[in-house]
């Protein structure tokens, strides 16, 4: 039976900064694709990183790879493994797979139902069959996961929603503003979730990015990052007057922007429309500003609002979601487990017999004059043929073992012999 | 029998009107795009009819149908349609029509309840600067009452978002700058065809009376109407009245264009009070 391991790390399990050490990038990965595909423990292999996550699944021919990966993720990364052990999770057999359909359907996204997952997955995949690393069972696996993902965004309306704080900004964002891409972000202080906003508001077409730091360093590195500019910590009053969206989560313990410095700006800026993101606690934005007139300040209490609002449609819809990978769990399994030797060679068996049985019975209708004796000969004459016709096919599945992959003949033996027509149907 | 066959078209784009304003009430609740379309055509037919029967009228009686106050109803909600039309064409901003359909079927059950006395042909409402001014002046209305229509939308998507609750019509309404797009390009269109109206209506009353202005009340509205907007433009460019303000200043604009139409004749009287008793 192969065995089907995924190991990695995520956001759940995992802060940012020990992502950042576990992460891969396109080459990184195909170069541990190929390092990896030497291990005789391991017969199949993915890697599959974003920024919040890091994992590994693979198909293992005999015990021991969960420490031999270990070993080399800690090697490759040169990070020791006391660090990233205890945020590492070892997911086998059934487990894993549903793992893979949950992440594909981005049920186990930051946030729930976000689209972009599914395309990179996608990447991972064409990584590995790039590097020769994916074959029958991760093909399998994979489309399978594709499929059950597009059901999942076909047939339910987790992607519709807005299922996360950040998503619920860029929402609020794009009923401010008409066409985001004309529009300028200013980035003030950093921190996770507001650099997850930022990158999002790139993703919905925004090119214009500031970031405006205490720290002049760190605003240079996050503008790099972004692609964006850095202003120093006092050109941010001076920004306002250009920039259309602030999102805002700096450390301080007063207002950063005040509702007098924003009268102002608006005014230079003849009243065209200012949106104020605030993630910092405690906020970093007077909430008087919102009295101004096309001014709107929201923090985050007020963007929570806004999600749950969204939330108990986003729970049915995440229950059915739930149902959909649950139902490709079982179908996945079912063909692993007709993958086997046994079930291989009684189907070819039933087949067989079915055949010559049906053809039997059709010749001899027609053969009424013959005594029951030989048509009984006959019978068993058709037996033998099919049996001798079969037994070398069969030896060759039955001589397991060795360095073969069982499941690449098993499954051409299934094609060939078409033994899971009901399945495909 | 043409005046028949006029009114019973009108009858007829009335319910195109009615179906299409209950069309877009189901896609309000909805949100089925299909609904959208089928409500838009209904529109769009009822307006094609209307202009027939009108235009019926209109060879019947050798004028511009609009010596009446139901005619002038009638012709409003044409104008109307037809501004919808070409507004919905540029700008996808579907829950205009919800907006027309309302104005044009209540214009319209208006104009089919109210009685039509036939007035005597009227030598004065004929020549081509009245036609001129006549249509000018309802295109210009139509298109600054869609204004309007965009204003209220943009007041019930910015009152969500300013509340930080966003509500019924977040999802229902598109951006408040596309909005506010739409509205601005609905004034300056109806302000630059509402001036003009204006001008060939002076033209007119110079060739009819001899003199361009007479201190009528109808004038004297109309002239307000168009400083508010005139001064509506102006502060959008130099002192930013964008957004709320504007979308309240089309409201106030097009409701003194409503009295203009309607109240003056009714309340205080006038020269144009002829035309539309």
């Amino acid at each position: 039976m192969p065995n089907i391991i995924l190991i990695g790390i995520n956001h759940k399990t995992a802060p940012v900064a020990l992502r950042e050490k576990l992460s891969f990038s396109e080459e990184e990965t195909l170069a541990a694709l190929e390092i990896l595909k030497q291990h005789p423990g391991i017969r199949e292999i993915l890697i599959f990183s974003t920024c919040n996550r890091t994992e590994i699944l693979y198909v293992a021919t005999r015990s021991g790879t969960v420490d031999a990966l270990i070993t080399f993720l800690s090697g490759c990364k040169q990070v020791s493994p006391s660090e990233f052990v205890p945020a590492l999770y070892i997911l086998r057999k059934d487990e894993a797979i549903r793992h893979l359909f949950r992440v594909a359907s981005s049920l186990d996204s930051m946030m729930v139902g976000e689209p972009q997952i599914l395309g990179q997955i996608k990447q991972a995949y064409r990584m590995a069959v790039k590097a020769g690393t994916s074959r029958v069972l991760l093909n399998r696996m994979m489309h399978k996961s594709f499929s059950v993902a597009k059901k999942v965004r076909k047939e339910t309306g987790i992607g519709d929603n807005a299922v996360s704080i950040s998503y619920a900004a860029i929402e609020l964002a794009n009923k401010i503003f008409s066409d985001l891409s004309t529009k300028t972000v200013m980035l003030l202080g950093a921190g996770e979730m507001a650099e997850l906003a930022v990158d999002h508001l790139i993703s919905h077409d925004v090119r214009q990015i500031r970031v405006s730091n205490r720290t002049f360093e760190n605003a240079v590195s996050l503008a790099e990052r972004f692609n964006g500019r850095a202003l120093g910590f006092e050109e941010r009053v001076n920004a306002l007057t250009d920039v259309d969206i602030i999102i805002s989560s700096t450390g301080a313990a007063e207002y950063v922007i005040t509702a007098d410095q924003v009268r102002k700006a608006m005014k230079k800026r003849k009243y065209r429309t200012l949106f104020f993101i605030d993630i910092a606690v405690p906020r970093d934005i007077d909430p008087k500003i919102n009295e101004l007139s096309n001014v709107y300040v929201y923090d985050i209490d007020d963007l929570k609002t806004v999600v749950s609002s969204n939330i108990q449609q986003r729970e049915q819809e995440t229950v059915k979601a739930e149902r959909f990978v649950s139902e490709a769990v079982i179908k996945f399994r079912q063909w692993l487990d007709s993958l086997a030797i046994v079930p291989t060679i009684k189907a070819l068996n039933d087949k067989m017999t079915a055949i010559v049985d049906m053809e039997c019975d059709k010749t001899l209708s027609h053969l009424s004059h013959l005594p029951e004796p030989d048509k009984d000969a006959i019978r068993r004459m058709t037996q033998a043929i099919a049996s001798r016709v079969m037994h070398d096919p069969i030896m060759f599945l039955k001589h397991t073992g060795g360095h073969r992959d069982d499941s690449l003949y098993l499954n051409v033996a299934r094609q060939l012999f078409n033994l899971d027509m009901l399945e495909n149907q | 029998m043409a005046i028949q066959t006029g009114n019973t078209l009108l009858q007829i784009a009335f319910l195109f009107y009615v179906s299409s304003l209950a069309g877009y009430l189901l896609f309000l609740v909805r949100q089925k795009e299909q609904i959208q379309k089928i409500s838009f055509y209904l529109i769009a037919i009822g307006v094609g009819v209307h202009f027939a029967g009108i235009a019926v009228l209109g060879v019947a009686i050798r004028s511009l149908p609009v010596q009446n106050l139901v005619q002038n109803l009638s012709m409003a909600a044409l104008a109307f349609g037809v501004m919808f039309l070409y507004v919905r064409y540029k700008f996808n901003l579907k829950m205009l029509g919800l907006f027309t359909a309302m104005i044009l079927s209540v214009t319209m059950l208006a104009a089919l309840l109210l009685p039509d006395t036939q007035a005597p042909p009227n030598e004065a409402l004929k020549g081509i600067w009245f036609y001129c001014h006549i249509i000018l002046i309802f295109a210009g209305d139509a298109t600054l009452g869609l204004a309007c229509g965009a204003g209220i939308l943009y007041l019930l998507q910015e009152k969500g978002i300013k509340d930080r609750n966003p509500g019924f019509f977040f999802k229902r309404l598109p951006s408040l700058d596309f909005l506010d797009t739409v509205s601005h390009a609905c004034i300056t269109t109806g302000f630059f065809l509402l001036t003009l109206g204006l001008v060939t209506g002076f033209v007119y009353a110079k060739v009819l009376w001899g003199k361009f202005w007479s201190w009528d009340f109808k004038e004297l509205f109309s002239m307000g109407a168009w400083l508010v907007y005139a001064v509506l433009l102006h502060l959008r460019l130099y002192a930013g009245w964008r957004g709320r303000k504007s979308a309240i200043m089309t409201i106030v604009g097009f409701g003194i264009i409503v009295f203009t139409f309607l109240g003056v004749n009714l309340v205080l009287g006038g020269h144009h009070q002829e035309f539309t008793k």
